[in-house]
C-alpha cells in the first residue's frame, strides 16, 4: 500500500495515498475546483491555472491539480484570493478569446462558457486582444475545423495526440504572445499526418475544434422530395447518443433512436449493424483465404498477419506510418462504406429507386467517417457511395432542432432491406468486438460447431487494456479446413493508435506470430469515437462498452452468418463471400501517404 | 577606490589557482565534508533564486537513484547581464572544477554546460579548454565527462526545467514544481543545476575554505558577487563587489551624478528609485539580483522603460500558461492605453491587481516576476506612466 498522507482541506481532514493531487483529494472531499487544461484521460500540464487553490504557508497559490499532496498540508479552495485569481485568470482567457457563443458550435456545450458563467463574468475586466491577433481558420478538412480565435490553448489537443494517439499532428509554435497550437508548418489539418480521428475533438473544451457539421446538407436533402433518404445508424451510436440529450451514460437508446430518425423524416431508416455481419462474412472468409495460402499452397506473397480496415483512423495511421503493412490490412472497406456500396445498388434495385435519386446519409461515433466518405475510391455504386456523414453529436443536434423529447419516445425497428443484425455486429462498436464476431463465424465454419465459449462470450478478447493478446485452437475441423487442424489461431486486439503503433513495431520486429489484428484508432473503440458525445473519460467509455455487451447478449441472432438478410443478400446478389462482385463492391485499396 | 565601502573583491577571475591541486584535495574529503563546507560557506546561488547550494547539493545526493547529472547554467538571458559570459572566456577550468566536485558529492557521471546561443563564439575555445581539463581528470583517475549543450536563444530556456526540456529536445516549457530538478532533472534523474558563478565560488570555496568567503557579506548574503553594470554609467563593465551595500553605495561609485533609478536584477527585477537608494541593501534581504544593475538618469522615461520590459516578457514568456501569456499583454497594452488617455488613469490600480494574481499564480518564475519590475517602476513612478 502507498503512503498515506494526511491533510486538510477547507478544514476538512482527509487521508490519501501518497502522489495523490490536491484536485483529486478534493474530489474525494465533494469539493469542486474548476479546471481547464486537467483530462482525465491525460498527462498533467498544469497550465491554465484556473484550478488554483491557496496553501498555507505559501505566497503562491498552486495549481491544484499539478501539487501533491504533502503531510499536514492545509488547501483553502475559496478564499478571497483564490476567487480574485480565478477571476482574473477567466478574465485573462476572455479577452484573448473570440467571445461570440450565440453563433458557436460548442454554445451550451463549453467549458469555457460554463466557468464564465459560474464566476458571473459581466463586463470585461481588460482590453479585448482580438483585434490585435491574426487568428487563423482552418476549414479545409472534411472531418475536422479548427479555428484558433477559440483556443484557450491549454494543450489538450496536442497532449491527446501525442499520448494516446503517438500521431503528433498538432503541437505547439511560437512563443510568448504569439503561442498557438499548429500543425507541421502550419499546413491545413488535411494536408498533415491528423488522421481524422477527433479524439483531440473530444478534449476541447471549447469550439477551436469542432467536427465538420453537415446537419443544414441533411436537412435540405430530406425536405428534398424529389430524394429518396436512407439512413445508417453504427453500432457505438445506440449506446452513446442519450448522453447528448440528458440521460445517463450506458442507456441503449436504439429503438429511440430509429423513431426519433422517422420523425425527422428519412426515408428509411437502416442499420450499419447489417453491415457489420456483412463485413464479418468478408473478412472472415479473407483471413481463411490468406491462411489457406499460407499454409496450404505456401504462396510467399501472402500477408499475415491480416489486419482489420474498418477504423478509417487507423487506415490513415498506417497509411502514413507505416506504408510497407499495406498489404496486411484487409480489402473489406468498413461497414459504413460496404453499406453505402449497397445502398444505391442492392437496395435501389430491391426498392426499385433511381440510384441518382438516393441520398445515403450514416451516423457514425466517429469524425474518421466523414473523411473516409470523401475518399476517391468510394464510388464503386457509380455515385458518392455515402454522401453525408453524421457524428452521434450531429444527430443530437437535429432531434433537438426539431423539437423531438428524446426521452418521451416510444422505440420502433429498423425498416427493410439492410435493417437485420446480429449480436455480432453490435459488438463491432467496442475494442475486440470485431475480433469477437470473426471468431465466432470463422470458429463455425470451419468446425461446424460453436466456439467454445460460455454462451458465446470470448472474454478473451474483451476489456479495456490497450494491447490484448488471444489465441484459439482450432480442432475437429470439416473436411475442406483440415489444413486448419490443430492450429493456434493468434490473434491480437489494440485501441488507441499509441497502442496500435505498439502492436505494428512488433510486427516490424518480427514478434508476435498473430494471424489476425484488430485495430480501433480510438480509446475504447468506436465507443470512444471522436464523434461521441462530450465530455469522454474511461469510466463514460467502460459504461458504453457495458451496455454493448448487454445488447448484443439480448440480440435473438448474435452471429454474423446467421444473419437472415445477409445470406439473402448473398443468394440474391453476391453468390459467395468475395466473390467478384463482392470485391466490386465492398473491397477497395489503400495509398502510401507520407509522414511529413 | 573611491567609495571605502565599496569592497572590490577577486575571487572568480584570480588566475592564482592550481587548478588540479584544488581538485585533488576536494576529493581527499568525505562527501559530509564537502557539503559541511559549503553549508559554512553561506553560498546561495547566484543565477537569480537564491537557493543554498549545499542543501541543493545534499538533495541530490540523497537521492538513491544511480543516473544523475550536474549542469551549469549558461543561459544567461537576463536584460543586462554579461557577467557569465566573462567568467566562461576567462576562468572556465573554475566551473569545470566546481562541476566536478559536485559530482562527487551527488555520484554524477555526467556533466552538461548549457550555452547560451548567442555565445556561440566562445565554444571553440571551450572545447579546447576541456580536453585540457579532461586530461587533467583522467590523470586525477576521475570518471566524469562534461559536454555543451547549445541553446537557440529563448530566454524561457534558462528556467531550470525549462532548459532540461529544451536539452532533451523538446519545447522549452518550464514543468510543474515539484518535483524539483534535485528529485528528477535532466531526463528526470536527480539533477543539480546551477549558475556559472555559483559553480565557480564553490570551486574556490575548495581552494580558499569556507571562513574566507563568509567573512565578506552579510548574514543572509555571504560573499561576493559578479555585477554587470549598464546604462547611464561612465564606467560600465563587469565587478566582482562584497554583498550587502546600498544602492546609494552603488550608485556614488557607478552613477554619472544624475541617477534617478537603479534597475537591480534586470527585467525580472526591481526597479530603486532615488529616493529608496539609502535604505535598500543589494542581496537577498533586500533586492536580490542575478547580476544585472542598471543606471538610469533623469533624461531616462521610466515609461519606456517599463514597456521595453514588457515587450521583452511578453515575446519570451514561453506562452503555456494563462497568467503570463495574457497578462503580459494585457499589461503592456495596459499602460499604453493610460497613456494615450484612452483608459482613466486608476487602470493602472487594476493593472496592479493583475500583476499581482501573476505573481502568485504564474507557472514559473517568469510569470511571477513580471510584477516585480511593473510594481516598482508603476508604483515609483506613477506621473511618467500617465503624462
Ligand atoms: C525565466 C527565467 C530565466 C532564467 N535564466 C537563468 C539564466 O540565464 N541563468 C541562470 O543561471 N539561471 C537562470 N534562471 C534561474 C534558474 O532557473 C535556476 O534557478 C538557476 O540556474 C539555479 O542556479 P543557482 O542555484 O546556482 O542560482 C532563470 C529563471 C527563470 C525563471
Ligand atoms: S468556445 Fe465557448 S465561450 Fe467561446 S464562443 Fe464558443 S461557446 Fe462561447
Ligand atoms: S484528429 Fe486525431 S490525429 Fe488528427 S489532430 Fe486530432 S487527435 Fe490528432
Ligand atoms: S484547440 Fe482546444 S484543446 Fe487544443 S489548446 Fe485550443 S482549446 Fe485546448
Ligand atoms: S510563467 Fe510564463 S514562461 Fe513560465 S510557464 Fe507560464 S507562460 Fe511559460
Ligand atoms: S486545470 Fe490545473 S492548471 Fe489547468
Amino acid at each position: 500500500m502507498a503512503n498515506q498522507i494526511n491533510l486538510t482541506i477547507d478544514g476538512m481532514p482527509i487521508t490519501v495515498d501518497e502522489g495523490t493531487t490536491i484536485l483529486q483529494a478534493a474530489k474525494k472531499l465533494n469539493i469542486h475546483i474548476p479546471t481547464l487544461c486537467y483530462h482525465d484521460d491525460l498527462c498533467v500540464a498544469g497550465n491554465c491555472r484556473v484550478c488554483v487553490v491557496e496553501m498555507k504557508g505559501s505566497k503562491t497559490l498552486p495549481a491544484s491539480c499539478a501539487m501533491p499532496v504533502a503531510e499536514g498540508m492545509e488547501i483553502m479552495t475559496n478564499t478571497i484570493k483564490v476567487r480574485t485569481a480565478r477571476k482574473h485568470i477567466i478574465d485573462l482567457l476572455l479577452s484573448e478569446h473570440n467571445a461570440k457563443c450565440t453563433t458557436c458550435y460548442k454554445n451550451g456545450n463549453c467549458e469555457l462558457q460554463e466557468l464564465a458563467s459560474e464566476y458571473k463574468i459581466s463586463e470585461p475586466m481588460f482590453i479585448d486582444l482580438v483585434p490585435y491577433k491574426n487568428y487563423q481558420m482552418d476549414a479545409y478538412s472534411p472531418s475536422i475545423i479548427k479555428d484558433d480565435s477559440k483556443c484557450i490553448r491549454c494543450q489538450r489537443c496536442v497532449r491527446t495526440c501525442e499520448e494516446l494517439q503517438h500521431v503528433s499532428a498538432l503541437g505547439v509554435a511560437y512563443k510568448g504572445a504569439h503561442m498557438k497550437i499548429s500543425t507541421f508548418f502550419e499546413n491545413p489539418m488535411f494536408e498533415v499526418i491528423c488522421t481524422n480521428c477527433g479524439q483531440c475533438v473530444n478534449r476541447c473544451p471549447t469550439g477551436a475544434l469542432i467536427e465538420r457539421n453537415y446537419v443544414d446538407e441533411v436537412w435540405q436533402a430530406i425536405f428534398d422530395d424529389d430524394k429518396h433518404v436512407v439512413v445508417q445508424t453504427a453500432p457505438a451510436v445506440r449506446v452513446a447518443l442519450g448522453e447528448a440529450l440528458g440521460m445517463e451514460p450506458g442507456e441503449i437508446v436504439t429503438g429511440k433512436m430509429v423513431t426519433a430518425l422517422r420523425r425527422l423524416g428519412f426515408d428509411s431508416v437502416l442499420d450499419t449493424d447489417f453491415s457489420a455481419d456483412l463485413t464479418i462474412m468478408e473478412e472472415g472468409f479473407e483471413l481463411l483465404g490468406r491462411l489457406k495460402k499460407a499454409l496450404v499452397d505456401k504462396d510467399p506473397n501472402v500477408k499475415l498477419p491480416m489486419a482489420t480496415s474498418c477504423s478509417p483512423g487507423w487506415i490513415k495511421f498506417i497509411e502514413h506510418t507505416y506504408p510497407e503493412y499495406l498489404d496486411n490490412l484487409s480489402t473489406c472497406k468498413s461497414p459504413q462504406q460496404m453499406f453505402g456500396a449497397l445502398a444505391k445498388t442492392y437496395y435501389a434495385q430491391k426498392r426499385n429507386l433511381d440510384p441518382a435519386k438516393i441520398v445515403s446519409v450514416s451516423i457514425m461515433p466517429c469524425t474518421a467517417k466523414k473523411f473516409e466518405a470523401d475518399r476517391p475510391e468510394m464510388s464503386s455504386s457509380g455515385y458518392k457511395d455515402v454522401d453525408y456523414v453524421l457524428t452521434t453529436r450531429e444527430l443530437a443536434v437535429m432531434i433537438k432542432q426539431a423539437g423531438i423529447d428524446f426521452s418521451a419516445l416510444p422505440e420502433s425497428q429498423y425498416d427493410s432491406v439492410m435493417g437485420i443484425s446480429t449480436g455480432a455486429a453490435v459488438i463491432f462498436g467496442a475494442t475486440g468486438g470485431v475480433m469477437e464476431a470473426a471468431l465466432r463465424t470463422a470458429y463455425e465454419v470451419v468446425t461446424g460447431r460453436e466456439v467454445p465459449f460460455n454462451g458465446l462470450n470470448i472474454a478473451l478478447v474483451r476489456g479495456m487494456d490497450g494491447v490484448r493478446e488471444a489465441s484459439i485452437k482450432i480442432d475437429g475441423t470439416k473436411p475442406e479446413w483440415k489444413f486448419l487442424e490443430g492450429v493456434e489461431l493468434k490473434t491480437v486486439v489494440a485501441h488507441g493508435l499509441t497502442n496500435a503503433k505498439r502492436v505494428m513495431d512488433a510486427v516490424r520486429e518480427g514478434k508476435g506470430g498473430w494471424h489476425f489484428i484488430e485495430i480501433m484508432a480510438c480509446p475504447g473503440g468506436c465507443i470512444g469515437g471522436g464523434g461521441q458525445p462530450i465530455p469522454t473519460n474511461e469510466e463514460i467509455r467502460r459504461k458504453r462498452v457495458e451496455a454493448i455487451y448487454r445488447e448484443d447478449a439480448g440480440m435473438p441472432i448474435r452471429k454474423s452468418h446467421e444473419n437472415p438478410e445477409v445470406i439473402a443478400l448473398y443468394k440474391e446478389y453476391l453468390q459467395e463471400p468475395n466473390s467478384h462482385k463482392s470485391h466490386e463492391l465492398l473491397h477497395t485499396h489503400y495509398k502510401a501517404r507520407q509522414r511529413y | 577606490m573611491s567609495n571605502n565601502f565599496l569592497r572590490r573583491v577577486d575571487l572568480i577571475f584570480d588566475k592564482d589557482c592550481d587548478f588540479k591541486q584544488v581538485l585533488r584535495n576536494a576529493y581527499k574529503r568525505s562527501n559530509d565534508e564537502i557539503i559541511n563546507e559549503l553549508l559554512e560557506s553561506g553560498l546561495r546561488g547566484r543565477g537569480g533564486a537564491g537557493f543554498p547550494t549545499a542543501l541543493k547539493w545534499k538533495f541530490t545526493s540523497e537521492q538513491p537513484d544511480p543516473e544523475k547529472y550536474v549542469v551549469c547554467n549558461a543561459d544567461e538571458g537576463e536584460p543586462g547581464t554579461f557577467k557569465d559570459r566573462e567568467i566562461l572566456f576567462q576562468v572556465p577550468l573554475k566551473i569545470f572544477g566546481g562541476m566536478t566536485i559536485c559530482a562527487k558529492v551527488i555520484g554524477a557521471k555526467e556533466g552538461y554546460i548549457y550555452l547560451r546561443g548567442e555565445y556561440r563564439f566562445l565554444l571553440l575555445e571551450l572545447e579546447n579548454q576541456l580536453q585540457i581539463f579532461h586530461s587533467i581528470i583522467d590523470d586525477l583517475k576521475i570518471p566524469f565527462h562534461i559536454k555543451i549543450v547549445m541553446g537557440s536563444g529563448a530566454y524561457i530556456c534558462g528556467e531550470e526545467s525549462a532548459l532540461f526540456e529544451s536539452m532533451e529536445g523538446d519545447r522549452g516549457e518550464p514543468r510543474n514544481k515539484p518535483p524539483y530538478p534535485t528529485v528528477s532533472g535532466f531526463r528526470k534523474k536527480p539533477t543539480v543545476i546551477n549558475n556559472v558563478e555559483t559553480l565557480v565560488y564553490a570551486f574556490m570555496i575548495f581552494r580558499y575554505g569556507a571562513r574566507k568567503f563568509k567573512e565578506l557579506g552579510t548574514i543572509d548574503s555571504r560573499g561576493s558577487k559578479v555585477f554587470s553594470v549598464s546604462g547611464d554609467t561612465p564606467k560600465p563593465g563587469i565587478y566582482e563587489l562584497e554583498l550587502g551595500m546600498t544602492v546609494e553605495q552603488f550608485v556614488q561609485e557607478f552613477g554619472d551624478g544624475d541617477t534617478k533609478a537603479v534597475q537591480v536584477g534586470g527585467a525580472s527585477g526591481f526597479c530603486v528609485p532615488r529616493k529608496k537608494f539609502k535604505d535598500t541593501i543589494i542581496g537577498f534581504e533586500g533586492v536580490p539580483t542575478g547580476g544585472s544593475m542598471m543606471l538610469f538618469n533623469s533624461s531616462r522615461s521610466m515609461y519606456n522603460v517599463l514597456k521595453n520590459y514588457l515587450e521583452f516578457f511578453e515575446e519570451e514568456s514561453c506562452g503555456q500558461c494563462t497568467p503570463c501569456r495574457v497578462g503580459c499583454q494585457q499589461l503592456k497594452l495596459g499602460i499604453e492605453a493610460v497613456k494615450k488617455g484612452e483608459k482613466h488613469a486608476n487602470y493602472l490600480e487594476q493593472l496592479q491587481k493583475l500583476a499581482q494574481t501573476m505573481k502568485i499564480t504564474a507557472k514559473c518564475g517568469l510569470g511571477q516576476s513580471v510584477a516585480n519590475s511593473f510594481s516598482s517602476i508603476v508604483e515609483n513612478f506613477r506621473e511618467e506612466m500617465i503624462y
